[in-house]
């Protein structure tokens, strides 16, 4: 194993994807000479030449279709958004093209194509640049979302979404690039669709994705102190979810909480607790309650910004309150 | 010989004299034989198209429902000088396209039928006709979301360093919204070689073009995007093959894009829903305009040149009818997708 940050995770699934086939190549605003708007990109224009990572003007619709258009006649495009809040423009070509190309046309057209991009808020970019949009797109059929949480599974993940032959999203965590983590050294891929057991508990079941799964491990720890034991189920695939891993989680542990970035009506943690019901009516000791970004817009200030964000207090708070502690 | 007596040169019958009348230069590139197929290609559509009508009216077609009656020369030329491997990528009004690139009317219409033997197995419908086999990357409904996947195609074929060229169709409304400057941009900048073809049939649903459109001359966006951009009338077939043939030409060796207007005129409604006239444009316009039926023209060409006789017209009609009867009783034939299809092709089988 060896300790890589995030970044350095993604750039080197992309430098290996890249290096194994020649139809996979990456085209973004200031992916080649600038080397990334987050650096993601960086030496690939190097390695790779401008044929394979290629710089496209602002125009987010714009290469999002040219991404479908090369996808429809051979090659595995990856189109880097430079943050997801600017890929709103170009959700025709995700929602109404990539998405529907292979059920219209009757299973003629595959779409093996990945958005990436970071996704939801860092520190006080304000209201424009500061969204988690996992839930619109997890609403699509003929979509895979992603968000993985941890450097070795932004590799895998990485890997597999580029290997896919569907239109995958993929959503990087804005505020994790920087965090390091163990990733093997060989290849390896991790599969879509699969949740991960980030840390096994007894007590309660926190059910979450992205860049909350640090902030569950978090919980996690402090808890253990008072002798509460969490287990913590990353989803690292929104859609399609893995409906048994939350399952065997709360059939076990009989309490869930589900963290998430983002807002709380129709968020994915909507999705979450409605599998729940479906599949542990019988389970549960209290109801789900749900950690979420509070239902404004992003404010700027520093202490109104932490208000609206979902945190490690909130969810200690929610967990106590499912386990009656409160 | 006498004074009265005509060299036997002009003592010809008025037919073989119209024979020897020398052809115009527009003639591009065709001879007798293939004008007949041209023409053969365009009545289908006509009738074809005459009978998707009928069955809309019986309630066999749903949904929306655009006809290309009208237009036939433009997508009959345009096809006419593509090659098998070249890609074509449209908008909603697709019957005739798909037709004249060679999909089988059998296909199309249970497509339209929402029957399991259409080409997207009753997936797709009348906005969404795709045939991988033709190169043809379908019907597109979101107005100017497809003219950036045209420009994708067209960077695959750089990729891959090929020669094929991408057209791609869409009207003339769709010059205003923000995908059409994105895709025009990028197929220039990156010298993609891709035929955007604008069919201006002057409205964009009931909205005419002086309503919706700063400057009419939508041609002139060629200019804003450093491409060769050129404007011809489409309702004449020789002009339309002329045209495209240069572009062709320009996307093979050069890799530059082209941008096309081809005025044309629909005779029909926007879709099934809307009069043909009397409400957004007038019936004396529609009866103006359809004295410029294309079919019509190309009909009168050949007749002035003796090409084509009424016993050979009259066949290749019959013909096209009976095409377009057989379309429908196939369609009417074909079952019904199978209800698991309900959950097919939703995602790919997948590599990882």
């Amino acid at each position: 194993m060896a300790v890589m940050t995030y970044r350095e995770a993604l750039t080197s699934a992309l430098r290996e994807e890249l290096a194994r086939d020649d139809r996979v190549f990456l085209m973004g605003e200031e992916v080649a000479q600038y080397n990334g708007a987050y650096k993601v990109s960086k030496g690939l224009l190097d390695e790779f030449g401008p044929r394979r990572i290629v710089d496209t003007p602002i125009t987010e619709l714009g290469f999002a279709g040219v991404g479908v258009g090369a996808a429809m006649v051979g090659l595995r495009p990856v189109v880097e958004f430079m943050t997801w809040n600017f890929a709103l423009l170009a959700l025709d070509e995700v929602v109404n093209a990539a998405a529907k190309m292979l059920y219209m046309s009757g299973g003629q057209y595959k779409m093996p194509m990945v958005f990436r991009g970071p996704n939801g808020s860092a520190l006080q970019l304000g209201a424009q640049h500061s969204q988690a949009w996992e839930s619109w797109l997890a609403h699509i059929p003929g979509l895979k979302v992603l968000t993985p949480g941890t450097p070795a599974d932004a590799k895998g993940l990485l890997k597999s979404a580029i290997r896919d032959d569907n239109p995958v999203v993929f959503l990087e965590g804005e505020m994790l690039y920087n965090t390091k983590g163990e990733v093997p050294e060989e290849d390896y891929l991790i599969r879509i669709g699969k949740a991960d057991l980030k840390r096994e508990g007894e007590h309660c079941t926190i059910v979450t994705h992205g860049k909350m799964v640090l902030v569950a491990m978090q919980v996690a720890d402090a808890l253990a102190k008072d002798d509460i034991s969490i287990e913590v189920v990353d989803l690292r695939t929104i859609r399609p979810m893995d409906v048994e891993a939350i399952a065997q989680s709360v059939q076990k542990t009989n309490r869930a909480v589900v963290l998430e970035e983002g807002w709380e009506i129709c968020g994915v943690g909507a999705q979450v607790v409605d599998f729940i019901q479906r599949e542990c009516f019988d389970d549960l000791d209290a109801p789900v309650i749900r950690v979420h970004q509070e239902d404004v817009p992003m404010p700027y200030a520093k202490n109104l910004e932490k208000a609206a964000k979902p945190d490690a207090a909130k969810t200690i708070a929610a967990v106590r309150k499912v386990m009656y502690l409160d | 010989m006498s004074a009265g007596a005509k060299p036997a040169k002009e003592r010809k019958s008025a037919e073989s004299a119209r024979a020897e009348k020398p052809l115009p230069e527009k003639i591009s590139g065709t001879d007798v034989a293939m004008r007949k197929e041209l023409l053969r290609s365009m009545l289908l559509q006509r009738r074809f198209e005459e009978k998707c009508a009928e069955a809309y009216a019986l309630g066999k077609i749903g949904g929306f429902c655009h006809l290309y009656i009208g237009q036939e020369a433009i997508s009959t030329g345009t096809m006419s000088m593509l090659r098998p491997d070249d890609y074509v990528i449209t908008a909603y009004r697709d019957h005739g396209q798909a037709l004249a690139r060679g999909i089988s009317p059998r296909a199309i219409m249970a497509e339209l039928f929402g029957r399991a033997d259409g080409c997207s197995h009753g997936k797709g419908g009348s906005m969404h006709i795709f045939d991988s086999a033709t190169n043809f990357l379908g019907g597109h409904g979101i107005v100017g979301g497809h003219v950036p996947v045209a420009a994708g195609v067209g960077f695959a074929i750089k990729y891959k360093d090929g020669d094929q060229v991408c057209v791609c169709f869409f009207g003339e409304a769709a010059v205003n919204i923000g995908a059409f400057h994105e895709a025009l941009n990028m197929a220039s900048l990156w010298n993609l070689p891709v035929i955007f073809i604008i069919e201006n049939n002057r409205y964009g649903m009931g909205t005419a073009i002086s309503r919706s459109t700063a400057n009419e001359d939508v041609i002139v966006r060629a200019k804003g995007y450093r491409m060769i951009g050129e404007s011809v009338d489409g309702q004449d077939l020789f002009a339309v093959r002329d045209c495209v043939g240069r572009a062709i030409e320009r996307g093979r060796k050069e890799k530059r894009p082209t941008l096309i207007e081809l005025r044309t005129y629909r005779f029909m409604g926007h879709s099934m829903s809307d009069a043909v006239a009397g409400t957004y444009r007038s019936r004396e316009e529609l009866e103006e305009n359809m004295k410029r039926d294309p079919i019509l023209l190309l009909h009168q060409f050949m007749h002035e040149h003796d090409e084509l006789s009424e016993g050979e017209l009259s066949k290749i009609d019959d013909d096209a009818k009976a095409a377009a009867q057989d379309a429908w009783d196939f369609a009417d034939a074909s079952p019904e997708p199978a209800p698991e299809e309900l959950w097919t092709d939703v995602l790919a089988e997948s590599e990882s």
